[in-house]
C-alpha cells in the first residue's frame, strides 16, 4: 500500500477514536468542563498533560531544530521540561488544595481583588491566543503535506473535530481525547526512531544509539566504510569540521543567553495557565504531585529521543546528499522538493549537490542546498527507508500532537470567558447551566477564531511563541509563587508587579522584533539577553517589584493569610490564625 | 486546634520547604551549572560515545528531572503520613 493510502487509514481511525472517546466523556456540569469532576486518575492525568504539552512544534520541528543549533539546542530540550520540577514541588499540590476552575479565579481569590482576575483573565487569554494560532497552522501544514489536501482545508478538518469535541466534552472530553493522542503520537515519534537507531547501531534505543558506535549495517547505509567503529557523535562532528562548520557537540552561542532562555522557558513553562489547571483535575493532593511525575516522564519520552533523531537524521542526510550529482539524488529528495522544504541551487553549474555554511539563496556562500528543520522529522523514515506504514503513522503523530494542544488551550479561553468574566465579573448570579451554555460558546467561537489564524496566519506568529513563554513567566509564576510561599505578598504589590513584568517584557520584545528589527543580535540586545530569553528579567523585577510595594501597602487581611496557610497542609488540617508566617 | 497540632503543622512545612530546596538545588546544579556553565570543562571527559557537558545538556539533566519528582512524590508521601495530614 502506499504511503498516502497508509496515512489516510491511520489519520481516520485516530480520529474515529477520538470522537468516540469524546461523545463517550461528555461534559454534564460545569465542574466535568472545567475540571473534569476532579475524577481524573494520575497517569491519565500524566499522559493528558503530555499531550497537551508536546505541539505540532515539539513534534515536528525541534528535533531539526536541534540538529542545526548542536549543543545550543538544549535550552529547548532543558527548558521544556524543567519547568515540570517547579510545577510538581512549587504549584501543583497547592493549586489542587486550592480546588476551584481557573488560574485568574485563583488569582483573584488570593489577591481580593477583581482587577488581577481581569488582568489575569486577559494574559491568560492573549498567551493562549498566541499558542493556539501555531497549532490550527500545524494542523493544515501536515494535512497538506502527507494527504495532499490543501492547508485551508486541512485547517477546517481539524476545526470540525476540535469544535465537537472541545464544546461537547470540556475537560472531561479532552482530556480522555489527549490519553489517546499521547498513545497515537509516542507511538509514531518513536518507531522510525527505534528502527533507525537499530540500522545505525545496532542498539534499539535511541537514546543510548546516540551514544553508540556505527554498525556494520550503518557504516554502509552511509556509504562510507571507515565509519564503523567509530562513535557516531564522533562521526557527525568530522563531517561538521569538513562542511566547514563547528562541531556538533559544542555550543557557540554565548552561554548568558544560554542560560537566560533556558531559564526562561522552564519559568514559561511553569506559568502557562493550560498547564496549571491540569492541576485543578485530580481526586488528591498526591495526585497532583504524581502527576506532574507521570506528565515528565511521559514527556521525557519524547524530549530525550528528539536529539536523538537530530543526530541520525543530520548524519543521514549530510551523507546521502552532499558530493552528490543531482542526477542521482535519492527518491526522497525529489518528492519533497515539490514542497520545497529542500531544494538544490547549482550556483557553480557542477551538477554536484554541495552543503556548506552560510544559506542557500545567498550568493556569497558555497552552500547550494535549502534544509527546512522539519524535513528531519517528517521526511526521516522515507531517509532511512522504512516501511511505508511508518512512514504513515508520522501523519496521524503530528496530528494528534497539534490537536491536543489546540483543544487545551482552547479549554482555557473558553474558561476564562465563561467562568471568570461573565460568572465571577459581569453576571455572578448566573445558573450553571447558563455558565455551561457561556462555556460551549465561548469554546466555539474561540475555535473560529483560532481556525482563521490558521487560515490567514498573521506573518508575526514566529515572533510572538517568545510573546507566550516570556509573558507567562513574568506575570502568572512570580504571582502564583510567591501567592503560595508569602502571606504576606498583597494585591498591591502583585497589581504592581505584574504590571511591570508584563509591560517590560512586551516592550522588549516589540523593540527588536518590532521597532527596531535590525538590532536584533548579541550586540544589540541588553547584557546579550535575546528576546527569548527576557522573561527570566521580566520575572525578576516582578519579584523584586511585588516586594517594595508590598513593603509600603497594608498587608493581606487575616483570612487571606489563613487561605494560604491552608493551602500548605494536605487533609482536613487547616492552621488556625494564629499559625505565623 | 492545640498549639501542639499547631507546631506540628509549622515543623510539617519547614520538612516541606528543606525538601524543596535540596531537590531544586539538584535541579539547577545539573541543568544550569553542568549543562551550561560549565558544559565546556566538562565536555573533556566522555561517557561512552557523549561528551559529558554535552550529554547533560541533551539527555542527561532531563532524565535526573524524572528522577527528581519521583523522589519528591515519594518524600512528601512519606512527609504527609508522618505529619497525619494525607488524605483517607
Amino acid at each position: 500500500m502506499s504511503i498516502l493510502a497508509w496515512t489516510w487509514i491511520l489519520t481516520g481511525l485516530s480520529f474515529a477514536l477520538y470522537i468516540y472517546i469524546a461523545y463517550a466523556t461528555r461534559a454534564k456540569s460545569t465542574g466535568d468542563f472545567y475540571a473534569a469532576e476532579q475524577a481524573v486518575p494520575p497517569i491519565l492525568n500524566g499522559m493528558a498533560i503530555g499531550a497537551d504539552w508536546m505541539s505540532a512544534a515539539s513534534f515536528i520541528s525541534m528535533a531539526g531544530l536541534i540538529s542545526f543549533l548542536g549543543r545550543d539546542g538544549s535550552f529547548y530540550l532543558m527548558g521544556w521540561t524543567g519547568g515540570y520540577v517547579l510545577l510538581a514541588m512549587l504549584f501543583a499540590p497547592y493549586l489542587r488544595k486550592y480546588g476551584k476552575f481557573t488560574i485568574p479565579q485563583f488569582m483573584a481569590d488570593r489577591y481580593y481583588s477583581n482587577s488581577i482576575r481581569v488582568l489575569s483573565l486577559l494574559c491568560a487569554i492573549f498567551v493562549s491566543f498566541t499558542y493556539v494560532a501555531g497549532q490550527m497552522r500545524g494542523v493544515g501544514v501536515v494535512f497538506s503535506r502527507f494527504m495532499g489536501v490543501g492547508i485551508n482545508t486541512g485547517v477546517i478538518i481539524g476545526m470540525a473535530l476540535v469544535f465537537f469535541y472541545a464544546t461537547l466534552g470540556g475537560m472531561k472530553g479532552i482530556t480522555y481525547t489527549q490519553v489517546a493522542q499521547y498513545v497515537v503520537l509516542i507511538i509514531a515519534y518513536l518507531i522510525p526512531a527505534i528502527f533507525i537507531s537499530m540500522q545505525f547501531t545496532g542498539n534499539p534505543i535511541p537514546q543510548l544509539g546516540m551514544g553508540s558506535t556505527i554498525s556494520a549495517e550503518g557504516a554502509a547505509r552511509l556509504n562510507d566504510a571507515t565509519t564503523q567503529g567509530k562513535y557516531l557523535l564522533d562521526v557527525l562532528n568530522t563531517i561538521q569540521k569538513d562542511l566547514g562548520l563547528a562541531a556538533y557537540t559544542s555550543g557557540q552561542r554565548p552561554r548568558i543567553d544560554v542560560w537566560f532562555i533556558t531559564m526562561s522557558l522552564m519559568i514559561g513553562t511553569a506559568g502557562l495557565p493550560h498547564i496549571l489547571v491540569r492541576f485543578f483535575t485530580v481526586p488528591k493532593i498526591r495526585d497532583a504531585r504524581s502527576s506532574v511525575g507521570w506528565a515528565l516522564l511521559f514527556i521525557a519520552l519524547l524530549y530525550t529521543t528528539a536529539p536523538a533523531i537530530a543526530v541520525f537524521a543530520r548524519t543521514n542526510f549530510v551523507k546521502s546528499i552532499h558530493n552528490v550529482k543531482y542526477v542521482d539524488a535519492p527518491s526522497w529528495f525529489k518528492n519533497w522538493e515539490k514542497t520545497g522544504l529542500v531544494k538544490f541551487v547549482d550556483k557553480n553549474n557542477d551538477g554536484v549537490m554541495t552543503i556548506a555554511k552560510g544559506a542557500w539563496d545567498k550568493p556569497d556562500s558555497k552552500n547550494e542546498v535549502k534544509i527546512d528543520q522539519d524535513i528531519m522529522v517528517l521526511a526521516n523514515p522515507e531517509i532511512a527507508k522504512l516501511p511505508n506504514w511508518v512512514v504513515g503513522l508520522i501523519g496521524a503523530g503530528g496530528l494528534a500532537a497539534a490537536l491536543s494542544t489546540a483543544a487545551g488551550l482552547l479549554l482555557v479561553i473558553s474558561a476564562a470567558i465563561s467562568h471568570d468574566l461573565m460568572k465571577g465579573i459581569i453576571t455572578p448570579d448566573m445558573s450553571e447551566s447558563a455558565e455551561l451554555w457561556w462555556a460551549r460558546a465561548a469554546a466555539g467561537v474561540a475555535v473560529v477564531i483560532a481556525g482563521l489564524f490558521g487560515i490567514y496566519p498573521p506573518g508575526f506568529v514566529a515572533q510572538v511563541v517568545a510573546f507566550a513563554f516570556g509573558l507567562a513567566a513574568a506575570s502568572f509564576f512570580p504571582c502564583i509563587l510567591m501567592g503560595v510561599f508569602n502571606k504576606k505578598a498583597n494585591k498591591e504589590g502583585a497589581m504592581a508587579g505584574m504590571f511591570v513584568g508584563i509591560i517590560f517584557v512586551a516592550a522588549y520584545i516589540s523593540y527588536f522584533k518590532f521597532v527596531n528589527p535590525a538590532a536584533n543580535n548579541k550586540d544589540g540586545w541588553w547584557f546579550g539577553i535575546s528576546p527569548e530569553g527576557i522573561g527570566t528579567v521580566g520575572a525578576v523585577l516582578n519579584f523584586i517589584t511585588m516586594w517594595i510595594v508590598g513593603k509600603f501597602t497594608p498587608e493581606p487581611p487575616q483570612e487571606i493569610q489563613d487561605l494560604v496557610g491552608s493551602l500548605r497542609y494536605p487533609g482536613k488540617a487547616a492552621p488556625p490564625s494564629s499559625a505565623g508566617h | 486546634m492545640s498549639i501542639h497540632a499547631t507546631k506540628e503543622l509549622q515543623a510539617y512545612w519547614k520538612e516541606n520547604l528543606l525538601i524543596i530546596v535540596i531537590h531544586l538545588a539538584i535541579w539547577f546544579f545539573v541543568s544550569f551549572f553542568c549543562g551550561i556553565m560549565i558544559a565546556d570543562q566538562l565536555d573533556a571527559y566522555m561517557i561512552g560515545g557523549f561528551p559529558l557537558g554535552f550529554w547533560f545538556a541533551n539527555q542527561g539533566s532531563i532524565v535526573i528531572f524524572v528522577i527528581l519528582i519521583t523522589s519528591y512524590v515519594m518524600l512528601m508521601n512519606k512527609l504527609d503520613k508522618k505529619y497525619d495530614v494525607h488524605e483517607g
